[in-house]
């Protein structure tokens, strides 16, 4: 059977600079976490997975067929995707941009029926943005945006959730619960995030390492080779230690 | 949607509802001589009543609030398409265009025998000077979306817009400067009026908002995904470069339909969607309609207001939209400074 979503020998260029060098990769069910330095490639990649970036080469398979063969629709329903710190703002309310998540099913035209009104309940109790479902987009702190837009990407109900710094602007409290979340929602989905937070990261069922490009290493959370390639890959400025029966990252300040 | 939404919504479609039937009348008796009921009553009851006020103030009256309202519609459908309060109807090039067809048919004679012949001169004169500029409008438009190759990037679309009206506003003043007698016709249609507006005027306005209206309706749930941001919405499944085109179909033809008619009147397109938004503030569908509402009641009441105010002498309405809509805009400023 073929992999649900798949990258193969992925190659972009953004105004000449090499982005992403032939990047292969099999992401599987659960929780995924794209880490490496600035500039190493994660975007990008997302960007790529989710079909939002031209590429140089190579292709990305979703269900065993070119993502580009797939209608913008027939995508949407199967990929959900949240922008990086997007820039959304303006006169929606928190329930109105919730169900714009609606729309990969709906199109322009349908109006919602109460199977989409009870994804988009569902999105915002997991979301915990229920209790401020009236206010409108330009009132929201940064943090409170940030969960308004995953509750939409979560609105779609799609199989594959590709998010792109989803726990920026949340308080530790946010973003604990947000952690909870892709570990439940994981369990029957492939969720790929990025992450420049990594005690949050080690906390993911699997790991992509990125530099320059390339995936350097990827695996399982727990895998000392994992481990090692991630220490390199920010020049030994972290560590990572056993702590019970998890691991931690600790900034290395000797 | 709350309550509270739901009250603000109907308190603004009923004030506009009201206030669009009150302009109408006060659009009836405004006359030369100043704005007076009593003397429409009188009007109507002498010889030439019906004439003057169902033939003259009526069509004109009905023509502005079209006009305001093909103005309003565009500038919401501007300011969602390109996620922008700054931008208006005319950024895309049209305006130029309109400005360019215009001069060319004032000069047309004149320019015979400096680049075009007579029979292009006649089949000129013959296009009219509202053909002329409808259709520069839409040329505007055309090149603009040719030069931006088509509707895929925003960015590239506002810059060749920028473009065109610089390249077509040169166009107009070497033809002014070969043909000056088109001078005076251009600084009219610069300035807009709503003094020529008849019946069949309004019939070709009400026709371009029948059909430009339910278009940006219907697509309003696009530029609802919009405000996500570009990426965001086409990861919804929204084919952006079609809906983008089709939304320039409607700005283009609203606008130039509404400069066509009534030349470039300032300002009602870009402050008709801030003041619905900020009377009652809603996703695109709700203001896409109140703000053609409101272009419609902004310009009527500036119409019966240029009238009025220097009777008999007749202000350009569209010194009037740019004093009271620049007005409007730097106390808006000067609000969000002090908050």
């Amino acid at each position: 059977m073929s992999s649900l979503l798949q990258a193969q020998g992925v190659s972009v260029s953004l105004g000449g600079r090499p982005v992403l060098r032939e990047v292969s990769l099999t992401l599987q069910t659960g929780w995924t976490v794209v880490v490496g330095a600035n500039g190493a490639g994660k975007s990008t990649l997302l960007r790529s997975l989710a079909g939002l970036q031209a590429l140089e080469g190579g292709q990305v398979m979703l269900h065993g067929r070119p993502l580009t063969t797939w209608s913008p629709r027939e995508r949407s329903r199967q990929i959900a995707w949240l922008a990086q710190q997007g820039g959304a703002t303006g006169e929606l309310t928190v329930r109105e941009v919730v169900h714009l998540g609606r729309l990969p099913h709906l199109g322009l035209f349908a109006e919602p029926g109460p199977q989409d009104e009870a994804a988009v309940q569902r999105a915002m109790a997991l979301t915990e943005c229920t209790a401020w479902e009236h206010r409108r987009l330009h009132q929201l702190s940064g943090g409170e945006r940030q969960r308004a837009l995953l509750a939409c990407a979560l609105a779609v109900d799609a199989p594959i959730l590709l998010l792109d710094e989803p726990t920026t602007h949340l308080d530790p409290p946010h973003q604990v619960t947000l952690v909870r979340l892709f570990k439940h929602i994981a369990s029957q989905r492939i969720v790929v995030t990025v992450l420049h937070d990594l005690p949050l990261a080690l906390r993911a069922d699997h790991l992509v390492v990125m530099q320059a490009g390339r995936v350097v290493a990827e695996g399982r959370s727990d895998d000392p080779a994992v481990h090692a390639a991630l220490v390199a890959v920010f020049d030994h400025a972290v560590r990572i230690e056993r702590f019970g029966d998890r691991f931690v990252a600790l900034p290395n300040l000797d | 949607m709350s309550e509270a939404e739901r009250a603000s919504r109907r308190r603004l479609s009923i004030g506009l509802a009201v206030l669009s039937l009150l302009l109408m009348l006060a659009g009836l008796a405004a006359g030369s001589e100043g704005w007076s009921p009593g003397q429409t009553w009188a009007l109507l009851n002498g010889p030439d009543g019906s004439l003057v006020v169902w033939e003259i103030r009526a069509p004109r009256t009905v023509g502005a609030w079209m006009t305001g309202a093909l103005l309003g519609l565009a500038g919401a459908v501007a300011q969602g398409l390109f996620r922008n309060p700054l931008a208006d109807p005319y950024l895309l090039g049209s305006a130029s265009g309109a400005v360019l067809g215009v001069v060319v048919v004032l000069a047309g004679g004149t320019l015979v025998g400096h680049g075009i012949s007579l029979a292009t001169a006649d089949l000129i004169a013959r296009i009219g000077l509202v053909g002329a500029s409808f259709l520069g409008a839409l040329l505007g438009v055309g090149l603009t979306l040719s030069l931006a190759r088509g509707a895929h990037e925003t960015t590239r679309l506002l810059l060749a817009g920028v473009v065109v009206g610089v390249l077509l506003g040169a166009i107009s003043d070497l033809i002014t400067n070969v043909a000056p007698e088109a001078l005076l016709g251009k600084q009219a249609f610069l300035l807009g009026s709503t003094g020529f507006l008849g019946w069949s005027n309004c019939g070709l306005m009400a026709g371009g908002l029948a059909v430009a209206l339910p278009l940006a309706w219907r697509l309003s749930r696009a530029l609802d995904a919009l405000t996500l941001g570009e990426e965001s919405a086409i990861s919804l499944g929204l084919a952006l470069a079609r809906v983008r085109v089709a939304m320039v179909v409607a700005l283009a033809l609203a606008t130039g339909m509404a400069v066509s008619q009534a030349g470039l009147i300032a300002f009602v397109g870009l402050v008709s969607p801030h003041l619905v938004r900020r009377f009652a503030p809603a996703a695109h569908g709700f203001t896409l309609v109140a703000s053609t509402a409101m272009g419609g009641v902004l310009l009527l009441a500036s119409d019966v207001l240029a009238r009025s105010v220097l009777a008999p002498q007749e202000l350009p309405v569209g010194v009037l939209t740019a004093v009271l809509g620049g007005g409007y805009l730097l106390w808006l400023l000067h609000r969000r400074n002090i908050t």
